[in-house]
């Protein structure tokens, strides 16, 4: 069964709050990673390999630099899982 | 040349197994209160030994979850008491270029590396935590404080087993009394109670088995001791130049006048029975402190309960402070904390700070029957008033390897 953008976003939510402690609520698809969440370089290896497990998905380490907002995450993840 | 920089305490922060802070730390340890309980997970029953002592308070009680799932146990404990002590020292305005950080591990972060090497096996390399290294560093300790306080004087990390909390110590002491750095924060921690630790302790025989009585085990100076109580936590002092302290109007609760470093060279971890190392060490201390041995009226013994290394270390103190042994109250503090291996040192510096403050001796517990080959006069049960007016104490600290670090601690008119 496709991924729809919706559920995507809302995985990546809880995984950005375990991982970054920020709440689910402020976690929109304009967010920049980096910038607004605070999810740091370390972070953001935890963030791919949970939503990896989470979609069944595989995001190559090239790929995860161009991963700059949230909505990135879910455009790449919801073609990759199609 | 300049007068000689001198070195004072402002702040003290304990994380130990029987209390959450330094003053709840000192309470217990006045009331003779043990740390040690049975263990309850799956593992302890898989090796000889069931029983431990961990911290009173767990970091989760005090940290958020998201800064302490990027943080070894270890590194959790350097920064919950490093905080208490900034605050005690009532946070020191300090140009960053002269604050230091000196925080010692004598494992560092093993239970971060036994259980990604789990994580590894059970699920693969990309599953292994991105924070794996920066946890399991023993410098993690040390740089995390660093980083808080954001100290640009240099931050350090001497390892020698159980002797490095006191080690850290001095090394702190050295950096501000030649001048580089005019405020650090010290001390040392270990989060080591894990299956393998324990199993490999236990294979050397170091630990006590004392199984049906945890509370009893820690028994420094008992005919029956048999071995240490691995316990957890840390402790942290705030070492300021004196004259920085005083032109802040710092509470100043007294001076670190001395330190002697010597190594045995006899055996990776039994202590050399002569106590040679340990004499010469103490000589040093008290000739860099300038005192002599009439000075010195208490001392917070290594003695971590294990038959051999008790007897060996009064030995030296016997032959080191000589006729002047008769007047040094000894407390083996380990009978109520256990062995926090990297952190003991600390946490002992703390105690020797509160007995000068407060003029009291912290007893040892657990002393049924004193072993006779021990010469030097234990505090046993209660604790005991320490003369007033000018005095000095004393920190023995030890270390698997042949370390041996004394620290001279001396109130501050």
């Amino acid at each position: 069964m496709a991924l729809t953008q919706a559920d995507v976003l809302a995985g990546l939510k809880e995984i950005v709050e375990e991982v970054a402690g920020i709440p689910a609520a402020s976690i929109e698809l304009d967010k920049n990673f980096a910038d607004d969440l605070e999810v740091d370089s370390l972070s953001m290896v935890e963030v791919v390999v949970a939503a990896e497990e989470r979609f069944g998905v595989k995001i190559p380490d090239d790929q995860v630099t161009e991963l700059k907002t949230v909505g990135d995450a879910v455009d790449f993840i919801v073609k990759a899982a199609a | 040349m300049s007068a000689q920089r001198r070195v004072v305490v402002t702040g003290l922060g304990a994380t130990t197994p029987i209390g959450g802070d330094a003053s709840s730390t000192w309470a217990a340890l006045l009331a003779g209160k043990s740390g040690a309980r049975t263990l309850n997970e799956e593992w302890a029953n898989t090796i000889p030994v069931n029983f431990a002592a961990r911290v009173a308070v767990d970091p989760s009680e005090v940290m958020e979850r998201v800064e302490l799932r990027k943080l070894d146990r270890s590194e959790a404990f350097a920064l919950v008491a490093s905080r208490e002590a900034w605050k005690d020292a009532g946070a020191p305005e300090v140009d960053n270029e002269r604050l230091g950080v000196v925080i010692a591990s004598g494992i560092g972060g093993v239970t971060t590396l036994l259980d990604q090497y789990d994580v590894l096996k059970e699920k693969g390399a990309r599953s292994v935590s991105p924070y794996t290294v920066p946890m399991l560093m023993p410098n993690g300790p040390a740089a995390h404080v660093g980083l808080e306080f954001k100290a640009r004087a240099g931050v350090h990390t001497p390892v020698s087993a159980c002797a490095s909390g006191a080690e850290a110590i001095g090394y702190a002491f050295e950096m501000i009394r030649n001048n580089r750095a005019d405020v650090i924060i010290s001390g040392g921690v270990e989060a080591a109670i894990h299956a393998l630790p324990m199993a490999g302790f236990a294979a050397m025989k170091a630990l006590s088995t004392r199984s049906d009585a945890p509370e009893r085990a820690s028994r420094p100076y008992d005919v029956d001791r048999d071995g240490f109580v691995l316990g957890e936590g840390g402790g942290v002092l705030i070492l300021e130049e004196y004259e920085h302290a005083k032109a802040r109007g710092a509470k100043i609760y007294c001076e670190i006048a001395g330190q002697g470093l010597t190594s045995d060279g006899f055996h990776i971890a039994a202590p050399d029975p002569e106590g040679s190392g340990v004499q010469r060490a103490i000589k040093f201390a008290l000739a860099d402190a300038g005192i002599s041995t009439k000075d010195v009226v208490h001392l917070n013994a290594h003695a971590t309960s294990t038959p051999a290394g008790d007897v060996a270390e009064a030995n030296a103190l016997r032959l080191a402070l000589g006729a002047a042994a008769d007047h040094v109250a000894v407390s083996a503090t380990k009978s109520m904390t256990g062995h926090l291996l990297g952190g003991a040192g600390a946490i002992e510096s703390v105690f020797l700070v509160k007995a000068i403050q407060e003029r009291m001796a912290p007893p040892t517990i657990n002393i049924e029957n004193l072993d006779p080959a021990v010469t030097v006069d234990v505090v046993r049960d209660k604790p005991r008033a320490l003369p007033s007016g000018d005095i000095a104490a004393l920190n023995d600290s030890f270390g698997f390897g042949g370390h041996n670090v004394v620290l001279v601690f001396k109130s501050v008119n």
